[in-house]
């Protein structure tokens, strides 16, 4: 090994163990009672326990929240794959001018910051006079994630071949049967992969949340951290419960990336 | 074949009642005043208020500092991970990503009680740093895809015309690799800008950015100020994205799994 | 004409067109039931949209595609009999090779069993029986091909289109996939539609070939028909080699060109007409007898090409030809030569000159092709309909915009010996015929220009509006 492989891989390590540094700070100090964070009383599981017993103050509120933010990445990146699968197919089929203008409408919740998408959705609601509300919150990240499934499909759609479709019509598939048996089995992996996308990202959204949820006291686990951080006192639990999440999310980041780099070197 | 260009209307419509008309409402709301009449009142109060104006300042200045801190850290790293002779293992790309999926308030909170932890005052320093580590990996990531396709034989015709490794770098490598440059600092720049719970925890409540000016607003319904303020963001980022010509980011910002 | 029961298919009076573009212009033809039929031409001839309106992707916006009868212009592809292989086999990327190929009867409901041992015979047709559980993406492109045919072949078609199935393999591959595809022809007895823009394929493959060029059909004909008798220079330079001449008929059996006359076959054309000349390199012989002797040249290149050689001479008369010959003759040599009078092919010239509907728009100012021209009015008021002629080596190409008074693209060469003769097509789709010494390639943007006392108007012939 040459000095410059080892220089190159001190660097990466160097740059891991800074970005890393505060998650493992947090599920380091998951393993303590301690109330706040970086103050270690010895090792014990209560506030897994606690988090798993729902023996906590204020429990309702945190397991409620922790509902919100998975019912609500659900829903919108369910609809959000529906409709940008959808769209991707019919943007790949369109020409010039109207595919430039699909393409540019499509960027444009993906440039915007999120404040400009919570603050002008929340103007848009305030101004059709909408009651905000669950059904709000899940629009406005069906709004910010179906981008990127469009943008996860569109490759699979190029990489097609342009005669699937009509191979499938000319062996006697109706169009419907074409679409379920043929078109989406071969989308799926960018399904997938846009699928996964918007729930993680509908899972971390703060802001948009922030501004569209309206004032019937809806939480979500971004919001419900933020309201408890200005409170002063961060909730405890909260360490257990991002450490699993952390954990679940490694997971399946890993699954997902290994498996495909096998289907890569499989290909001749 | 006509028909399946149709599939893309509800889309459409979707895009035009939740992204343009909402964008239009910034723009109705920021020209009118509270009983609904046509001002420019709050855009010449932006340009006469201090505050406004200096928090806007610093915004711009963190945002710019943050980027270049991103390229400067994030750069090398990017061309390791895509550089096979020196990284040939996925997972440690998969690790650079990972963090990104992560809540990025909860890692806000715990890198600023690292700090607190560490004795380290939090402020203009704690807040770059903890920006830096929150946007890193949206900077490594589009490089790093950028890099990594491009074809290795341009790198080799240099080489074989006489470019040492530092000019191939500098006269092919590079160059070709701003397109993901670019793309990184769309979805670093802007958004930290506009951060507003982020920089709170990382100067307690010291230093006031952009975005926090406009949720403060919002959430004191001074709406049409808010909205003045918004739209000031969006012309920003409309000239930022007419600086890099648009195109890329959809190709390097693709497939993010 | 064949009889009724024996034409499967019938194309009536076909037109297509994308956008402003009209890729099919009047399309009749039948094919016979059983045959091998082959669409043949360039890129963008129309030949593949010809495949696509008898499969059913895409109806014709005017005409009718008849089959066995019946009129199924209208008729959904998925309920038409026939079956389609591909451009790049379509294989269903997701889908093994026993499912790819089960595909049709699984959707038609046929039992397990049944299904099973169809999947099982079609496989053995094309020779893949071992490759069932394969993954069709881990298949060559020879395998792919052979899984598409037989994935079109299940559902038992009356007729099975080919839209360019061997043109992704290389050239070995392809030449073995011809063979196969004859004989699997002969077997099945069904007919076979292709589709290819390779001659040789298509003279190896075809009972039919119907040659096809910017939309039209060209020449219907037997492989032979159709190489040893082309109706126009297009054909003849598209199918095999050949020198391709202006001529000038004297009078039946006897034709003029190379500044010399040669007896031939051909009759009916008239006397002392302008006429173009086909004939084939392997059809101009050498001799050392000179009563035999028709016309001298002398060798200016000499070029083995595996089975015979490939010359070129320069006629005594300053034309230059090309002769395949299993002798190679020396590069300088003086050579005899004479053509017999069965080789030559006489076609009727299409053009003698470029002419188009002009409007005079003022003293001295004509429009036609788009575009305003200076010239000679005399004998015309402004708003006068008049035909412009302008011969073909009148036209000038300019390799830039600057001076031209239009601009298009050469879409086809021909060289005729001594000179060449493009065929340019302007930016708003017309085509002007020029004969110029300079080489240009297929597809370069030109400047075109025309002097004033070159365009010559004349009144238009009446009735002919």
């Amino acid at each position: 090994m040459n000095a410059k492989k080892i220089f190159a891989k001190a660097y990466l390590w160097l740059v891991l163990i800074v970005l890393y540094a505060p998650i493992a700070f947090i599920v380091i100090f998951s393993f303590t009672e301690a109330k706040s964070l970086g103050n270690w009383t010895g090792f014990s599981t209560q506030l897994y326990q606690n988090l798993f017993s729902g023996s906590m103050q204020n429990s309702s509120g945190l397991l409620a929240a922790v509902k919100n933010t998975l019912l609500i990445a659900l829903a919108a990146s369910i609809v959000a794959t529906i409709l940008g699968t959808v769209a991707a197919i019919g943007i790949h089929h369109l020409h010039g001018r109207k595919k430039q203008t699909m393409t540019f409408l499509n960027n444009i919740p993906m440039i915007n910051p999120d404040i400009i998408t919570g603050v002008s959705l929340f103007l848009l609601f305030v101004f059709l006079g909408i009651s905000q509300g669950y059904l709000t919150v899940i629009l406005a990240h069906i709004t910010f994630c179906t981008p990127y499934v469009v943008l996860n499909v569109m490759p699979k759609l190029r990489q097609l071949n342009p005669n699937i479709y009509e191979a499938a019509l000319d062996l006697g598939a109706t169009p419907a049967q074409a679409l379920r048996k043929v078109l989406v089995p071969a989308l799926r992996p960018g399904m997938i992969s846009g699928f996964i996308l918007s729930f993680t990202m509908s899972l971390d959204d703060f802001a948009v949340t922030f501004f569209t949820r309206g004032t019937i006291g809806l939480d979500t686990l971004s919001t419900y951290i933020y309201a408890d951080a200005r409170k002063g006192g961060l909730t405890p639990e909260l360490k257990p419960l991002m450490s699993i999440i952390f954990l679940i999310i490694l997971i399946v980041l890993l699954v997902i990336n290994i498996r495909q780099s096998k289907q890569q070197t499989d290909k001749p | 074949m006509n028909k399946r260009s149709s599939w893309a209307l509800p889309y459409f419509i979707f895009l035009v009642l939740f992204v343009v008309l909402p964008l239009m409402m910034i723009l109705l709301y920021a020209l009118q005043d509270g009983s609904g009449h046509f001002t420019l009142y709050n855009i010449t109060k932006f340009f006469t208020d201090k505050d406004a104006l200096s928090t806007f300042a610093l915004s711009i200045e963190v945002a710019i500092e943050n980027t270049l801190l991103c390229i400067l850290i994030g750069y090398p790293a990017a061309y390791i991970l895509a550089d096979n002779k020196l990284n040939r293992s996925a997972v440690t790309v998969v690790l650079f990503i990972l963090p990104m999926w992560i809540n990025a308030l909860m890692r806000t909170l715990a890198t600023a009680e690292l700090f607190t932890m560490a004795g380290v005052p939090l402020g203009k320093g704690t807040l770059l740093f903890g920006m830096c580590y929150d946007y890193l990996p949206f900077m490594i990531y589009p490089i790093y895809n950028q890099l990594k396709k491009m074809d290795k034989s341009y790198a080799e015709a240099a080489q074989d015309l006489g470019a040492t490794p530092g000019q191939v770098f500098r006269k092919v490598t590079l160059p070709l690799s701003m397109p993901g440059v670019w793309s990184g600092v769309m979805m670093v720049f802007m958004p930290t800008v506009s951060t507003f719970a982020i920089s709170e925890f990382l100067t307690n409540n010291k230093i006031k950015l952009f975005g926090t000016i406009i949720q403060e607003n919002i959430n004191n319904s001074m709406w049409n100020y808010g909205a003045a303020l918004s739209l000031i963001m969006l012309v920003i980022i409309g000239l930022t994205t007419l600086l890099q010509g648009g195109e890329q980011a959809e190709e390097t910002s693709g497939g993010l799994i | 004409m064949a009889a009724d029961k024996d034409i499967i298919i019938r194309l009536e009076h076909i037109s297509k067109s994308f956008g402003d573009k009209k890729v099919l212009d009047d399309i009749s033809l039948y094919v016979k039931r059983g045959e091998f039929i082959t669409f043949l031409g360039p890129s963008g001839c129309g030949k593949t949209t010809t495949l696509r309106l008898i499969a059913g992707f895409g109806k014709p916006d005017e005409g009718r595609v008849i089959m066995e009868g019946k009129d199924i212009s209208d008729v959904p592809p998925y309920q038409r009999k026939l079956n389609t292989v591909f451009q790049r086999y379509a294989l269903f990327p997701h889908l093994d090779v026993y499912d790819n190929v089960a595909f049709g009867l699984k959707l038609q409901k046929v039992p397990e069993e049944q299904i099973e041992k169809r999947v099982k015979k079609v496989l053995k047709l094309v020779s893949m029986s071992d490759y069932e559980d394969r993954d069709v993406e881990s298949l060559s492109g020879g395998q792919q091909q052979r899984v598409a045919i037989a994935r079109a072949l299940i559902n038992q078609p009356r007729v099975l289109l080919l839209d360019e199935p061997l043109a992704a393999l290389d050239l070995k591959m392809r030449k073995d996939m011809q063979i196969e595809l004859k004989e699997m022809h002969k077997k099945l007895g069904i007919t076979f539609i292709y589709v290819t823009h390779d001659q040789e394929e298509a003279l190896t493959l075809s009972d039919t070939i119907v040659v096809m060029n910017e939309g039209k059909i060209q020449q219907i004909g037997t492989p032979t028909d159709i190489y040893n008798e082309p109706v126009n220079a297009f054909v003849a330079d598209f199918i095999g080699d050949s020198n391709i001449l202006k001529g000038r008929m004297m009078r039946d059996r006897r034709v003029a060109f190379i500044k010399h006359e040669f007896d031939c076959v051909d009759e009916g054309f008239g006397e002392d007409v302008p006429v173009d000349v086909v004939v084939r390199p392997e059809d101009i012989y050498f001799t050392t007898d000179p009563t035999k002797c028709q016309f001298k040249a002398k060798v200016n290149s000499c070029t083995f090409k595996g089975v015979h050689y490939e010359m070129w001479v320069d006629t005594d008369t300053g034309y230059e030809l090309m002769i395949q010959d299993y002798d190679p003759y020396e590069v300088g040599s003086e050579v005899m030569l004479y053509i017999d009078p069965d080789d030559i092919q006489v076609m009727k010239k299409e053009r003698r000159a470029n002419t188009y509907a002009a409007k005079v728009t003022g003293e001295g100012k004509v429009r036609f092709l788009d575009t305003e021209f200076a010239c000679d009015t005399t004998g015309f008021e402004e708003g006068d309909e008049a035909v412009a002629t302008i011969r073909f080596e009148k036209v000038d190409l300019l390799d830039h915009e600057e001076e031209a008074d239009l601009t298009g693209n050469v879409v086809f060469i021909l060289y005729m010996g001594n000179h060449y003769h493009l065929t340019v097509k302007t930016e708003t789709g017309e085509n002007i015929w020029v004969d110029t010494n300079d080489i240009w390639d297929k597809g370069d943007f030109v400047g075109i220009k025309i002097l004033p006392k070159d365009i010559q108007l004349s009144k238009p012939a009446a009735g002919n509006e």
